[in-house]
């Protein structure tokens, strides 16, 4: 009886040595979107004084989050863009949500003060094709009976570099204009008709900021934090809503996430308040976890951050994810399972 | 007489000494640097087939086509290089037309006008110039320079050589300070002193004794710089126009800040937004899905590789063109 339980223990010291240095504190690595980083970031740091587990996280762009999970040289992957269910199971990942972030139009007019614009999905899309070229286009005039709006060439200003803001942006003009779906269709790139690229939200910011009669888009973060003159947006309801963290939410709370996997992009969504273009932003794990501690460090640091981390977030102007969204991911973990077909980690 | 002889022999069997070590040095260091060599050769072949290795999708889907259509869209992965081609292509050209006479004018000043006591710190800060990294140009061209040219310039250079036809549609189109015309002037102060000391190195090795002579018969300074130092360095002035002209159509992060990225051809105008071929990889290839998107910037790699072989392989004949007129002289 003694010796087995010596021999035990000694297995798994071997177990511990041959995994290197998690023996005293765990340490675990991921990488992708930019987007998410300021708050992994913030969480990671909080998370290693609570407990002493390290996370490492790498802002390369969702696309390089993508191929790193997929070559299995990190611990989890992120990204702005969900996968489609089929994608997930081709490579045998799986994906769950951590915050939700909102886009947001933001414009240079003089004396146009912020949240006073009026814009509707159809309009911004036509300003993006290039159809409605001057701030007087008679479009414009109906929905802002209440302001005159110069007659001024508008400067369309949108990003250079790949990225999960132009999926959510490009993403909610497909969803409503069919012209934008058919002609430029969605991703974090598209071949844009019309305008000016900056690169990143700083150099989208920068023009919108130095051309008179800019029209540009920005995290909603980004936009708040520099004091941009956003604009008001008609949502799926009818409803012309402000972009703030009250909308953003209820446009998640509308979301139906038990189907298909977490796949679900918040824009254009049907709620009263919903801000029409919100978005999560995903991490990507293998089903099957090859290192199977690692996986289950994982999971502790997003538990932890799930219950811990939404003041956090909000500091930084994410929406943290509502209450039965995190159940719903909890009892998805499930699926994450080692050699043995055991889930790596439970909540309890 | 036998000890001299003694030495002698002494002497002898160190030189023989010396040379085989001598030769066992010389050995190793032909090795050596015949091993840099190449190395070098060896890592131009590797990107060359790394880069075609991976462009292989582009190449086989959209062929020789990729190079004259017009279209950058990836979710619908239609993919071509003529918009980034031309906006690198014509950025580098107004970089030239710029930097070309003002270099010219600051190595003949450097050489031939500028009191002695003003020509090592006159040279020495356009050095400085060459060391100032490519995204702080970019930056100053953004945040400084853009914003001036569109209030100033443009609407200047739209109310004088826009009148005028033809040449007009160069200057057309709305004042946003950022655009191909911005890219080819931030492109010309970054490559200015590269050109700049290049020319003024080679006016410098001019010998006095030509220069003087000239002088003697009563030639101006312009006479003598145009009709004596220009001819004595040709090769070296277009070897420094080459230098310069290879940096302007590889800069990256000052191009990105200011060319506008845009994959749409709008005009002519020179006020518009474009594309380069560095500035689409560095803007793209981050977020790039793999498979045709990958692909196409890889092509667009390769394509600016042979666009630079080009470049250098057609100064190297119009070096050799120049050296065959002197000789024949």
């Amino acid at each position: 009886m003694f010796s087995r339980h010596v021999l035990t223990v000694s297995f798994a010291a071997l177990g511990f040595v041959v995994l290197g240095n998690v023996v005293s504190a765990a340490e675990i690595t991921g990488a992708g979107a930019s987007f998410p980083a300021p708050i992994y970031a913030k969480w990671a740091d909080a998370y290693q004084k609570a407990t002493g587990n390290k996370v490492n996280y790498q802002s390369i762009g969702s696309s390089g989050g993508l191929k790193q999970i997929r070559a299995k040289t990190v611990d989890f992957g992120a990204s702005d863009a969900p996968l489609k269910p089929e994608e997930l199971q081709k490579d045998g990942l799986v994906q769950f949500p951590t915050v939700i972030g909102g886009v947001v139009p933001v414009v240079n007019l003089p004396g146009v003060k912020p949240g006073q614009l009026k814009l509707t999905g159809d309009v911004l899309a036509d300003i993006y094709l290039g159809k409605i070229k001057t701030w007087n286009d008679p479009r414009l005039a109906k929905l802002n009976a209440d302001m005159a709006l110069p007659n001024q060439q508008i400067a369309v200003v949108r990003r250079a570099d790949g990225s999960g803001t132009t999926f959510i942006f490009t993403d909610y003009l497909s969803k409503v204009s069919p012209a934008w779906q058919q002609e430029i269709g969605s991703g974090t790139a598209v071949q844009w008709p019309t305008g000016t690229g900056g690169k990143g939200n700083e150099g989208v910011s920068a023009f919108v900021q130095q051309l008179p009669g800019a029209i540009g888009y920005v995290e909603y973060a980004y936009a708040k934090q520099n004091k941009l003159t956003h604009a008001q947006l008609q949502n799926a309801a009818g409803q012309f809503v402000q972009p703030d963290d009250a909308n953003f939410k209820a446009a998640a709370a509308d979301a139906d996430w038990t189907k298909s996997a977490f796949y679900q992009i918040l824009t254009n969504q049907p709620g009263k308040n919903a801000w029409p273009i919100t978005g999560a932003t995903f991490i990507l794990m293998h089903a099957n976890a090859e290192k199977p501690a690692q996986s289950a460090e994982v999971l502790k640091f997003f538990e932890w951050a799930y219950k811990n981390g939404g003041a956090m977030a909000s500091e930084l102007d994410y929406v943290p994810l509502p209450e039965s969204l995190v159940k719903l991911i909890h009892s998805s973990w499930s699926n994450i399972k080692d050699s043995s077909g055991k889930p790596v980690h439970v909540v309890k | 007489m036998q000890i001299p002889s003694g030495l002698e022999a002494e002497n002898l069997s160190e030189a023989s000494r010396r040379k085989k070590v001598g030769w066992i040095g010389d050995w190793l260091f032909l090795n050596l640097t015949r091993g840099f060599a190449v190395f070098a050769l060896l890592i131009l072949l590797g990107i060359i087939v790394a880069l075609i290795i991976g462009a292989w999708p582009a190449i086989k889907t959209f062929g020789l086509g990729f190079l004259t259509s017009t279209d950058w869209s990836p979710p619908k992965e239609k993919f071509g290089a003529l918009i980034p081609i031309y906006g690198t292509l014509v950025s580098s050209f107004l970089a030239l037309v710029i930097a070309v006479p003002v270099s010219f004018g600051i190595a003949l000043f450097l050489t031939e006008l500028s009191p002695n006591w003003l020509r090592r710190p006159l040279g020495i800060a356009i050095e400085l110039l060459a060391g100032i990294p490519s995204i702080v140009y970019g930056m100053w061209g953004l945040l400084f320079f853009a914003p001036l040219f569109a209030k100033y310039a443009q609407p200047f250079l739209a109310n004088t050589f826009g009148r005028i036809p033809l040449l007009g549609q160069l200057f057309a189109g709305p004042h946003f300070g950022i655009g191909m015309l911005t890219a080819g002037i931030i492109l010309a102060v970054m490559v200015i002193p590269f050109i700049a000391s290049v020319m003024r190195d080679v006016f410098e090795v001019t010998p006095t004794l030509l220069k003087e002579s000239a002088y003697g018969l009563g030639c101006t300074t312009w006479e003598v710089v145009w009709n004596v130092v220009l001819p004595y360095t040709r090769v070296g002035v277009v070897g420094g126009i080459m230098l310069g002209l290879g940096r302007a159509l590889g800069e990256t992060m000052a191009v990105t800040f200011v060319i506008g990225n845009s994959n749409a051809f709008e005009g002519l105008s020179l006020f518009l937004p474009g594309n380069s071929i560095t500035s689409a990889l560095a803007n793209e290839f981050a977020e790039a899905e793999e498979g045709l998107h990958s692909a196409s910037l890889m092509y667009l790699g390769l394509v600016l590789f042979a666009i630079t072989l080009a470049v250098l392989t057609a100064s190297r004949l119009l070096l050799l063109r120049i050296q065959k007129q002197q000789g024949g002289r």
